[in-house]
């Protein structure tokens, strides 16, 4: 067990049946009474935040939970499969655990899995992803004023607006959080 | 984050606004002794220990009353004050305290010093109370409305602590392990009441309940209830106000029930101030308060953070 001298950024606790790790804590003291650490932490199931006095002496319970690094294989009817780059166990995540940022989730990308009571409960994409054009409308000449774009697709088949100088086979970085073109990085 | 040079200048300029005030009222500014064999008895108070089974103090609260019951009516004490294991944005080890007590005076008067004194501090920082919400007559209010009005709680000031625990949980406080009743009570405080009081204007909380009753007398009409008074301004918890108790007994009675939860609680226990407990039979009915010095500067200068007014706050 912990108690709140142990609070700091990063602490995963239990509360309420649910993990959480403090995002800010701060000491604070009514003049005549106990102690108490005002912790904001979040919920690494459903990213809710929330703020809770916790009294000096106040015991938490550590939350079993654990990051790995993994690397996305492939893709089965409801499944995503990762493998463990140390140990090289495979696991299987449901599509709906990773949601909508498959879009930006190339094979072989090494991705950080959550295991909340040995259970994957959500899988981090690097901000940011380098990824080749394998599919442009040559033809398309889109509204030649400046910032124009037009719609390419990726090797995920996720569909990227980006400038009209953009070809197939260039190499462009995007940010997998928006899913937004940032800048062409070379050739493929 | 120690303080910028403006900020220092102002810290000065305030001091010394707020001792001429003192000065015009006619209080006589003391010095009493900061390492003590008798420091602050109160349960969630401790001190740092200064050697030879003396400690520095957390308040110079009864080396003045012991003045005031030696005949001075009027003092006050600019001192260093130390309280072990507080660090946060309002909160520092070492800090400054602005204690004073007015014999034969009631508590109400205590209030309206409090009111002149931001005044003073804030017209020395080149603010004026006005234009910055802080302008007196402060709102004034009770424990006891508090709780009802924003954690729908009713206090009774003398239910056991069960009951207040039970009530709290009723009202969706979070009340984890909290057992005693005053840990139920500032759960309750922190979650529901600072809050309210953070984002409103200065605000005098009279009335608090007698197992909060520290060094304050019961009030006479009505003994659930001490005569004390906190303020809260700008986010900040200000002062700390009471109606002094001057009955030896009852205060023999509260020390050593203080010391029995702090020896309860593994704490250090300290000796009980037979000096104080010998002098308040002489102790007129008087009014008493500390005021945080460095959050006045912080209200004064609207500085969040209690190191940016302290020449080395980072020590």
């Amino acid at each position: 067990m912990y108690d709140t001298s142990d609070i700091r950024k990063g602490l995963k606790i239990m509360l309420d049946g649910s993990p959480y790790t403090v995002v800010e804590f701060q000491f604070v003291k009514p003049g005549k009474g106990a102690a108490f650490t005002r912790t904001k932490m979040k919920n690494l199931l459903t990213g809710a935040v929330l703020e809770r006095n916790l009294r000096s002496g106040e015991r938490l319970e550590p939350a079993d939970v654990e990051t790995k690094t993994m690397q996305y294989l492939y893709g089965d009817a409801d499944s995503f499969v990762f493998m463990d780059t140390t140990t090289y166990d495979q696991v299987h995540i449901p599509k709906s655990t990773v949601g909508d940022q498959s879009d930006f989730m190339p094979e072989n990308i090494n991705v950080e899995v959550l295991f909340f009571n040995g259970r994957a409960v959500d899988v981090s994409l690097p901000n940011f992803i380098e990824q080749k054009v394998v599919e442009a409308d040559p033809g398309f000449r889109g509204d030649t004023a400046t910032g124009a774009t037009k719609p390419v697709k990726i090797s995920t088949g996720a569909s990227i607006n980006v400038p009209l100088f953009i070809s197939i086979g260039d190499v462009i970085k995007i940010d997998t959080r928006n899913g937004q073109y940032l800048e062409r990085v070379g050739r493929a | 984050m120690a303080a910028a040079r403006a900020a220092l200048e102002s810290r000065g300029r305030i001091l010394r606004a707020v001792r001429a005030w003192f000065e015009a009222e006619g209080f006589l500014e003391v010095e009493t002794p900061s390492r003590v064999r008798s420091p602050g008895q109160e349960v969630h108070l401790d001190a740092i220990p200064a050697g030879h089974g003396h400690w520095l103090v957390t308040s110079p609260e009864y080396h003045l009353k012991r003045l005031v019951a030696a005949g001075l009516p009027r003092v006050v004490e600019i001192c260093k004050c130390w309280r072990a294991d507080e660090s946060g944005p309002h909160h520092a080890t070492e800090f400054t305290m602005v204690e004073w007590y007015r014999a034969n005076a009631p508590l109400e008067a205590l209030a309206a010093d409090c009111e002149a004194l931001i005044a003073v501090a804030l017209r020395a920082a080149g603010r004026d109370p006005a234009s910055c919400g802080l302008a007196a007559p402060f709102a004034r209010t009770t424990v006891r409305d508090l709780f009802a009005r924003h954690a729908g709680i009713r206090l009774a000031g003398d239910e056991e602590a069960p009951a207040l625990r039970e009530a709290a949980r009723a009202a969706g406080v979070a009340v984890g392990s909290a057992e005693a009743w005053d840990d139920v009570f500032y759960q309750v405080f922190l979650d529901r009441i600072e809050p309210a009081l953070s984002g409103a204007g200065p605000t005098f909380v009279f009335d608090w309940p007698a197992p909060l009753a520290a060094l304050a007398r019961r009030k006479e009409d009505d003994p659930r209830w001490v005569e004390r008074f906190e303020l809260y301004a700008g986010g900040l918890e200000l002062a700390n106000a009471f109606g002094e108790l001057t009955d030896p007994l009852e205060q023999r009675r509260r020390f050593e029930a203080e010391a029995r939860v702090r020896a309860a609680r593994g704490k250090d226990v300290y000796p009980i101030d037979e000096a104080l407990l010998a002098a308040l039979p002489r102790l007129p009915p008087t009014a008493g308060i500390a005021l945080g010095f460095d959050r006045l500067v912080m209200l004064a200068l609207d500085l969040p953070d209690i190191r940016q007014v302290m020449a080395f706050g980072d020590a």
